[in-house]
């Protein structure tokens, strides 16, 4: 299983330590969550609410079956509203 | 995100056309139904009293002279909706939006309602309900709201995103950062930096048809909705949370929709309508008044923008910071963090930090409008690049191509861009006729670049074929902008036969399977694909049909051209069976054939715009008129060209009254002054010249035919290109919108005292 850089926007941080990004082992964004919230609880409510993920640049917001290649670019941002 | 939704560049026969839209002629025939022309048997007039106070305390209320009067079958308050969101947060807000508990939080704040046999009659017990107000200081205006010493809305309201926690309760609800580099070491390596600070005012989607619903809650419990609506499934969900009902057991059927914009993707009055039924038990119809509408439903952000962006003599940015103060009502949203998301998005650049802030403050809760925060802060950025580019002698086009994002290219918001569109919307525009046209006195051009998160979501849809093989597809998107044409022309290409043997409608909750609203621009995008899904759903089982009929394995058996066809040396000389022919023989083969598919579509890929605006500015009176307008955008692949030119027609014409005319004013009592559209002044087609469109087709590698959401970019540019056409006929940048008469002459005044000045120094 790939390990993955995880970048965070700024409302993730403080649940990080501060830290701009983190480290993850994960095959999908479900395993990506399940780890978050094991190893920074903070973040529980936040994922709960909803968190797109980018990967390499795509925005997904709730297929948690998407597979996080190795070396992706993995970008967690808000889950946007539209009109 | 399954790989049969790739794109994979096939041809097409049916998409791509402009056929008639399905729709059409009870639309123009008044035949269509909306919100307001639901009428069920015994239904009684419901009507909602809200709080003249911007800001007050609820001591008390009386509502027993209104129930007592002779036609009244209901009257509630808050105590008729209990708190049942078990510390949901976000719906906790939307409750308390619906009907005011302890404090009303803005002018039109509902704090009783009632349903009565009439009109005249809910009218009269609205004037016997008596509230005690304790009446609170307010503040509606964003820098006043953030100001030391402004009246704070919430006591508990303690800035989030900060570290560490404000010790003071503020009307800064939650702080956002985004960004990369260093913005000091940028701003050091510029030639040219100019800082400015812009506003823009609060202004509302403006749709035609107010909100408007007939409910019904049966003494079982079960209950009914027909409402206008963006979201049926979404309403159906908020509205059963919280009523405390399974959300099952009530139905939402969605009306024609005469309007949304992104106003409609959130209850209003539905939930006071229901509960006003259960209470009588009795349908009860309520329909906001335009009035309401104005003070009541969910406008976007006024919002106060500071920026600051550096240059290179060669063009090159440097750096770019901003900071966002986006009103939010009297309840925190993320509009101000979609700002900050939004604003550096269409560049290149190796320094940018943007800062959002949510204001709380005493006027309605705002809501999503079109690309929602994306305008506003486009018109500060796409403001100053233009600015600077006359500052360092450079085409303005020419220094938006040379920053441009692209592949590769870290966005501001964070991610590394993939394949995106900005540059061939850039290259278009400067190669489009409008850019050398010539002008007239008085005239100045502007262009200006946007940027949008298009997003899709979960999506479910069913292909009925009917017994004569005519096809009836359902689908659980709201139609906005002529969807219903768009999914008929995807389900007959699949199909292989013709536009008007399928008819496509909208379902109700009961329908088909959860859907998500249509925002985001993710109606035609999500539901094409799922239309595909379901399509070869239904063909697979078509060729199964066709296989028993000729007692052949179905192996044997491909579809091409509305038919099975049977392939093979042994039976290809069979002569191939249509649509209908299998539909006849089904009752036979195994009964009806039908297709279905559920998915989430994700994948749909940001949006970029290009606008180019030419103006005509009166300077005896300030009036400017829009001359000349285009709009460029990229559409993956136009489905029905001509509604997709709508979308970006109708997003430039919203985009236009923003700049020039429309905007909330409040006055110092805290109430809004301009609650209808004689003084809150929309553009009509006589303000606007026929909008020029360009679609740019570059397919989005994550649908099968390329398709992208196009509704809600084309109403981001249109701020900032009127800001610099304005600011190139006279040479006075604008920095408030709307930019209407009186601020533009106060703004020709200020330049020519300047002017003058600076004669008398020399």
């Amino acid at each position: 299983m790939a390990q993955h850089e995880v970048k965070l926007w700024s409302a993730l941080r403080p649940f990080a330590q501060g830290e701009s990004s983190v480290r993850i082992k994960a095959r999908n964004i479900r395993e990506l969550f399940a780890r978050l919230e094991a190893d920074y609880p903070g973040m529980v409510p936040l994922i709960r609410q909803g968190i797109a993920v980018s990967v390499d640049g795509t925005l997904y917001r709730d297929s948690w079956d998407t597979e996080l290649p190795a070396g992706a670019e993995i970008f967690l941002l808000p889950r946007i509203q539209g009109g | 995100m399954t790989a049969d939704t790739k794109f994979t560049g096939q041809t097409f026969k049916s998409v791509g056309t402009r056929p008639l839209r399905p729709d059409g002629i009870d639309k123009v025939t008044g035949r269509a139904r909306y919100g307001a022309d639901i009428d069920l048997p015994g239904q009684l007039v419901g009507s909602i009293l809200r709080s003249p106070h911007p800001h007050a305390a609820i001591r008390a209320i009386n509502t027993s002279k209104a129930e007592a009067l002779q036609g009244v079958k209901a009257v509630i308050t808050a105590a008729d909706l209990p708190d049942l969101t078990n510390g949901n947060k976000e719906l906790f807000d939307i409750l308390d939006n619906c009907m005011a508990r302890t404090h009303v939080y803005y002018d039109g704040h509902a704090v009783a309602a009632v349903a009565a046999v009439d009109a005249v009659t809910a009218r009269k017990a609205l004037k016997l309900i008596k509230v005690d107000y304790e009446i609170l200081p307010h503040v509606t205006d964003v820098d006043e709201a953030v100001a030391p010493g402004a009246p704070v809305l919430h006591k508990k309201c303690f800035t989030q995103g900060v570290e560490p926690k404000p010790k003071k309760p503020s009307n800064i609800a939650r702080r956002s950062e985004f960004g990369h580099g260093d913005v000091d070491a940028g701003f050091a390596k510029a030639d040219v930096i100019i800082e400015r600070t812009f506003r823009t005012e609060q202004t509302h989607q403006g749709y035609i048809e107010p909100h408007a619903c007939v409910a019904s809650i049966s003494p079982d419990g079960s209950g009914e909705l027909w409402v206008c609506t963006q979201g049926h499934f979404v309403f159906r969900q908020h509205c059963a949370e919280l009523l405390g009902m399974d959300v099952s057991k009530l139905r939402v059927t969605p009306t024609e929709i005469g309007g949304g914009f992104g106003g409609k993707t959130h209850v209003w009055a539905e939930p006071v309508a229901l509960a006003l039924s259960r209470k009588a038990n009795r349908p009860v119809k309520l329909v906001m008044s335009r009035d309401e509408v104005f003070r009541a439903s969910g406008p976007t952000s006024a919002t106060s923008i500071d920026i600051r962006i550096g240059v290179t003599k060669k063009g090159r940015i440097t750096a770019g910071d901003a900071t966002l103060r986006y009103t939010s009502g009297p309840y925190v949203g993320m509009w101000a963090e979609l700002g900050a998301m939004t604003s550096f998005a269409c560049y290149d650049m190796k320094h940018v930090r943007t800062v959002g802030l949510e204001v709380l403050v005493n006027r309605p809760k705002t809501t999503a409008y079109r690309a929602p925060s994306a305008p506003m802060a486009a018109f500060a950025v796409e403001s100053v690049i233009d600015e600077l580019a006359g500052r360092i002698g450079m085409d303005p086009v020419d220094l938006r191509i040379r920053n441009a994002a692209k592949k590769g290219t870290r966005s501001s918001y964070g991610p590394v861009y993939g394949p995106i569109g900005i540059g061939p919307t850039l290259k278009a525009a400067k190669e489009h006729p409008h850019m050398s046209a010539p002008l007239g006195e008085n005239q100045g051009r502007g262009m200006a670049c946007g940027f949008w998160f298009n997003f899709g979501g979960q999506t479910c849809t069913d292909l009925n074929i009917a017994p004569d093989g005519t096809v009836s597809l359902t689908v659980g998107t709201i139609d906005v902008g002529g969807a219903r044409a768009s999914l008929a022309l995807v389900a007959a290409e699949e199909l292989g036969i013709p536009y008007d043997q399928v008819r496509t409608v909208v379902g109700d909750t009961s329908t088909l399977g959860y859907n998500d609203m249509t925002d985001g621009s993710r109606g035609t995008f999500s539901s094409s694909m799922a239309t595909i899904m379901s399509a070869r759903n239904a063909i697979s089982i078509l060729k199964e049909r066709a296989a028993k009929m000729w007692d052949i394995p179905v192996e044997k058996v491909i579809w091409e051209d509305g038919c099975a066809k049977a392939v093979g040396k042994k039976h290809g000389n069979l002569a191939p069976l249509s649509l209908a022919e299998i539909a006849e023989a089904a009752p036979n083969t195994g009964g009806p054939i039908a297709g279905h598919n559920e998915l989430v579509a994700d994948g749909a890929g940001v949006s970029f715009a290009t606008h180019i605006c030419d103006v005509e500015v009166d300077p005896e009176t300030g009036r400017t008129q829009v001359v000349r307008y285009t709009v460029i955008q990229d559409a993956g692949k136009a489905v029905h060209p001509t509604y997709v030119e709508g979308q970006y027609q109708g997003g430039a014409a919203q985009g236009i009254g923003w700049a020039l005319n429309e905007e909330y004013v409040y006055g110092d009592d805290g109430r809004l002054q301009n609650a209808g559209f004689l003084d809150y002044r929309i553009p009509v087609c006589s303000d606007l010249p026929m909008i020029d469109t360009q679609i740019l087709e570059i397919p989005n590698p994550n649908h099968p035919y390329g398709i992208r959401g196009v509704g809600e970019t084309s109403i981001v540019p249109p701020l900032a290109a009127i800001g610099n056409a304005v600011s190139n006929a006279f040479g006075v940048r604008m920095t408030h919108v709307p930019m209407s008469a009186p601020r533009i002459l106060a703004a020709l005044d200020e330049a020519q005292a300047a002017a003058s000045e600076d004669v008398e120094t020399a």
